[in-house]
Formats: C-alpha cells, structure tokens, sequence
C-alpha cells in the first residue's frame, strides 16, 4: 500500500475535473492530475505519487509513467523551489536568449540544467513558449516573464529568494468548479 | 487602416470580461444562430465565408465540418486546439488573454452547428494562466445562459471544459491532441479514420483551431458573403500575424489577408521596420516549420511581383522560392543573423518534440541535430552539407505526421537559400569566434555531438 496521501483540497481538486469526462473514460483526467499531484508533491512525481494518482484513477502503473515521462512540463526528479524555465527557440535567441541563460548561471552559479545546492532554484532551458513578441523570456510556475533585461532577471531572483512553497503552474483557483 | 474583424475591440477597457464583451455586441452569433438558423445554415456561412484553418494547415473550414459524421446513438465532440507551439506562433495566447468571451462565443456558436453537446479547449500546459482566464470567463456564461442546459431558451445544451496539456508541441497535431486528451502520450494516429469520422473517444469530431473558432462568430454576424470579401481570391478574411524577431514592434497584427510583405514589415501600422534600422536578411513567414526565405525572395516573387501576405502568394514559386503562410508566426531575422545558428535552434527543437514513433523522424532530426553541431563546431566538412540535405530528404513525406516535414523543410531552405554560410563553417574557422559561448548557452556538449558521426 502507498503511504502517499492527497490533502482533501487536492482531491476534490481531482473529482471535480473528473466530472468533466465520460463516466467510462476516467483516464482523461491523468494529465490534469498529474499536474496537481505535481504542485502537491514538491513540484516533483516521484514513483510512490505516481502509484498513488493510477490507484485513484484506477489506473495501471504503467499508464501514468508512459504519461509522465512524455510530456516535458513533468519532472520526475527533485527540483529547486523555484524552476526557472528560460526559453531558447528561434526568436528569443535572436532577441538575447544566450545572454540571459549566462546571466543566471553566473548569479546562481549553476549550469543550465542544475539545482543551487541550497535546493532553492533550477535552471532549464526550454522550447519555445509561444512569447516570440515579448522575447527574451522565462516561465517561472504560471508566470511568464518577458522583454528580460538583467536588471529584470536580478529582479526575479530576488523576489523568489526566500519561497517557502515549491512554484507551482496551477493552484486550487485556477480551474472553476463545475 | 486595415480592417479589423477579430481585434475591433482590442483597445476597449475591460473587453476581457463579460459585461464588455457583451456591450460591444458579444453573444450576438450565438442568439442569431440559435433563433433564425438551422445547424446547417450555419455550416453553410461558414463554407460560403472561404474561411480557411488558421492553425497552419490552411483547410477550408465549413468543409471539414460537412465531413462530421452523424450516426445514430453517438455523441460529437467540438475540440478546440489551443496548443499553440508553433516557434514564432503566439496569436492564440493573444487572443485568449485579451478577448476571451470571442473563443467562449465561437465554441458556442460552432457547437450548435455541429450538433455538438460537450466541447473542450485543449491548451497547452505552459498556459496555464490563459487556463486561468479561460474558465473564469467560461463561468461568466454559464452564469449568463450561453452554456448549460436549454440555452436561449431553446433545446440545445452545451457543457464547454478547459483541458491543459503538459508540454508537448506534438498535441498540436490534431489526433496526437485527441489521444492526450483520453489520457494517453501525444501519438499521432494513422489516418484514415479520420477524426471527422472516429475522433475522441471513437466518437465524430471536429478540432479547429482558436483563431478559426473565434472567426465563426463574426462570419455568422455578418454572413459568409460579406466575410469573403475581404481579403484576395481564395485567401479570404483576415488573419492573425504573430510578429517577432529582428523588428521594431514585436506583436500580433491582425492584417486584412492581400497586405504586402513589405508593407507589413516596414509601414508604422505593422512591424516598424527593422531593429536599429539594419537591413532586412531572411524571414520565416508562418512558423518555425514553413521554408525560410532570404529578402529579395519574401519581398518579391521570383517573377518579381510584390509579394502579398495570402495562402497563394506567400507559396507563389512552391518549395524552390516560395514558402507558406503556415500559423502566421512571422520571424524576421536582420542582416547579423547566422542562418545556421537560427537552424539550430529549429532542428533541436524538432528532435525534442519528435514523439518517437516514426523512425525516419526520431532519427533523422536527431541526426540532423548532431550534423548541425558538428558543423557549427567547425569540425564539419563539405559533405556534411550533402549529408544534412539527405537526412532532411528522407524524413519528408515518410512519417505518420507532418512533423516529419517541418523537421525537413526548415533545413531544406535553410541549404537551398543559404549554403555559402555551411560551407563557410566548414572552411573559415574565423566563424567559430563565438561558438563555445553559444555551445555552453545551449548546452551542447560538443565532444558527444561529433563522436557518433
């Protein structure tokens, strides 16, 4: 038995969506419930949670780590609590993108792709964002930062400094009850 | 000025929210739909309106609606594809962010056409605030009795979800978005069947893109006669441009389709002109996927006739010196760009996004991607540039997709057009100046990328 639990806010979360779909095809929800066992579980889906979320949608195992290994916004190793997600695609390497990826490593001495040791940021270089207008830019969680400059990014770190809750891309407001 | 069909309000205070939205004439298609038309008048408008798939295919609309099968016993299903991920591609996000309730009133106003009682907006997981906006102005009209059950008062019922990808540019292709919507990875489907026949679930569906959906409304509004007078030939109405790169206004125009090239790049109502006034060296006209084309090619056509921003013209010349339209994702690349970095940048974001299913894609964009590093290296030779055009050659039309083809033909152009900058890799170190800083920004490691070749 997994001893991984869902707080009951996370849950409802889930059978809320749920309803969205046919009663027989339950498996529709996996992608938003992976998103919020994601955003519950220290922005990471580790193979206890991912048993827990198929045990709930009365799925195999295997069909949630088919799933969660897909999909880029998925992390199946631990991450900073700030993931910092710099687009690199066409036009914003145009428009800086490399500069900005250097910028952050320096600060946080860090390469792309690595944890500060202090476990409060990752940085990742990511495909295209769909934010060519508003290049260069990151995502942090839900966020999007853009037109970057240094001065902006020195702005970013700091604010995100000190965050006592993992940067999540959804919270319990984002989607309406049904 | 252009004429504005989409964007008219743009500039209202407030537009995003329903009261707004509804002042300025919002809801309107759905009311004149649901009390004076038939299902089917409406396919018709849509048919007769010319409107064309804005998600890059360029299909006509009304006729893929008249393809939805209608067997007994069976519900249909609308699919919005909101998976915008087209490199260069951000008109959707646009036009979601903004004006919402025009999405929200196409959905409506098409479901009711198609016959269509659950529909859903497939959007890609980075969006998760456009999610965010999307059901807040979804709870608006339920509260306001555009959805739910017995909408106007009439037996049509209509239940609209927001569903969030994950993360993969793949579900944007239309049966990859249907199989991530039921759960599943983003695997393409073999077609036949096709979704108009066996979509989600099993079940008849119709996938349109955002800026489609969204037209439906004003096309219902004014008739599909009136829409189709806009715009030149077979390339009708307007369309959304999404503008970037080496420009001094970045943004999303909305252009009536007949603008030319020109014009858009360098009058003050568009693009402004190129950044710190260089010149103007090379443009990827619809998205990272469609043939890049250098200046004097996208300006005029080969026969020298100005080129216009229509389906026909901007493909006026086919492959050899013509491109496509595509999503509208406008890059414009000024006079200092390195062709071969840019394609870089395209080639590993194909090889990324590649679901694996397709040797010849799986492979071949990997493949490309190592033959582009060892170039820019400077550890390529001549041939690398024949190897690179084979690799792209083989992929093209010989996958289950089109993925396949927009890994190819970004590299196909980029050699056609652009050759003497590969071989100028290859022969005068000089071009290496600056290429480890760009290998680490990009987290090559070069050592890896010649050892397999």
């Amino acid at each position: 038995m997994s001893e991984i639990k869902f707080s009951t806010e996370a849950e409802s979360l889930i059978q809320n969506i749920l309803k969205r779909y046919p009663n027989d095809r339950k498996k529709s929800v996996l992608i938003p419930a992976l998103h919020i066992a994601q955003a519950e579980f220290d922005g990471w889906l580790s193979v206890p949670v991912m048993d827990k979320v198929a045990e709930m949608l009365e799925l195999k195992p295997i069909e949630v780590y088919e799933v969660a290994s897909f999909y880029t916004m998925f992390n199946l190793n631990p991450v900073g609590k700030c993931v910092i997600e710099v687009c690199r695609t066409s036009s914003c390497w145009l428009r800086g993108a490399n500069d900005i990826v250097a910028y952050i490593e320096k600060k946080l001495n860090i390469k792309n792709g690595e944890t500060t040791k202090d476990g409060k940021f990752t940085l990742r270089t990511v495909e295209c964002l769909g934010s060519c207008g508003t290049a260069p830019m990151l995502q942090i969680g839900e966020k999007f930062h853009e037109n970057l400059t240094f001065e902006k990014v020195d702005e970013i770190l700091n604010t995100h400094q000190n965050l006592e809750k993992h940067c999540t891309y959804l919270d319990a407001t984002t989607f309406r009850k049904n | 000025m252009g004429r504005k069909i989409l964007l008219e309000h743009i500039n209202v205070p407030g537009i995003n929210s329903y009261d707004v939205y509804r002042s300025k004439g919002g809801y309107a298609s759905v009311e004149k739909a649901i009390k004076t038309m038939k299902p089917e008048d409406i396919t018709e408008e849509v048919k007769k309106s010319g409107l064309r798939g804005r998600g890059g295919a360029g299909f006509p609309t009304g006729m893929k609606w008249s393809f939805l099968a209608k067997p007994e016993g069976k519900p249909r299903y609308l699919v919005c594809n909101a998976d915008e991920s087209e490199p260069g591609t951000f008109k959707d996000r646009y036009l979601m962010e903004h004006i919402p309730h025009i999405l929200i009133e196409g959905m409506i106003t098409s479901s009711y056409a198609l016959g269509v009682n659950t529909a859903y907006i497939y959007i890609r997981g980075e969006y998760f605030y456009l999610v965010r906006i999307l059901e807040k102005a979804i709870a608006e009209a339920y509260a306001n009795g555009w959805l739910g059950k017995n909408i106007l008062g009439s037996d049509f019922n209509l239940d609209l979800y927001v569903h969030p990808g994950a993360g993969a540019y793949i579900c944007g292709e239309e049966t990859a978005l249907l199989e991530s919507l039921e759960g599943k990875r983003g695997n393409p489907r073999i077609k036949p069947p096709f979704p108009a026949v066996a979509g989600l679930y099993g079940c008849p569906t119709v996938v349109n893109n955002v800026e489609t959906i969204a037209t439906v409304g004003p096309i219902v509004n004014m008739g599909g006669d009136e829409y189709a007078k806009i715009g030149v030939g077979r390339s009708t109405g307007t369309k959304l441009i999404s503008a970037s790169g080496h420009i001094k206004k970045p943004g999303v125009y909305e252009i009536e389709m007949g603008v030319t090239v020109e014009d858009f790049i360098y009058s003050d109502e568009y693009c402004g002109g190129i950044l710190n006034d260089k010149k103007l060296k090379a443009v990827v006209a619809g998205g990272s996927s469609v043939p890049i084309l250098p200046a004097h090619l996208i300006l005029n056509t080969a026969n020298g006739e100005k080129r216009l921003m229509t389906y026909e013209s901007l493909s006026d010349g086919g492959f050899a010196t013509g491109t496509m339209l595509g999503s509208g994702g406008f890059i414009v690349m000024d006079e200092s760009t390195n062709i071969v970095k840019n394609l870089f940048t395209f080639t590993r974001f194909y090889r990324h996004e590649s679901c694996g299913q397709c040797s010849p894609c799986r492979e071949g964009t990997a493949w490309m991607e190592k033959i582009l590093a060892k170039i820019l290296g400077g550890k390529g030779e001549e041939k690398d540039v024949d190897l690179l055009w084979d690799v792209q050659r083989r992929i093209e039309g010989n996958t289950i997709c089109p993925l396949g083809d927009a890994a190819a033909w970004p590299v196909a152009s980029a050699i056609r057009h652009f050759r003497n900058e590969f071989e100028d890799f290859v022969r005068n170190p000089a071009n290496q100046q600056d290429i480890k800083y760009y290998f680490h920004c990009n987290n090559i490691d070069s050592a890896a990328a010649y050892s397999s070749i």
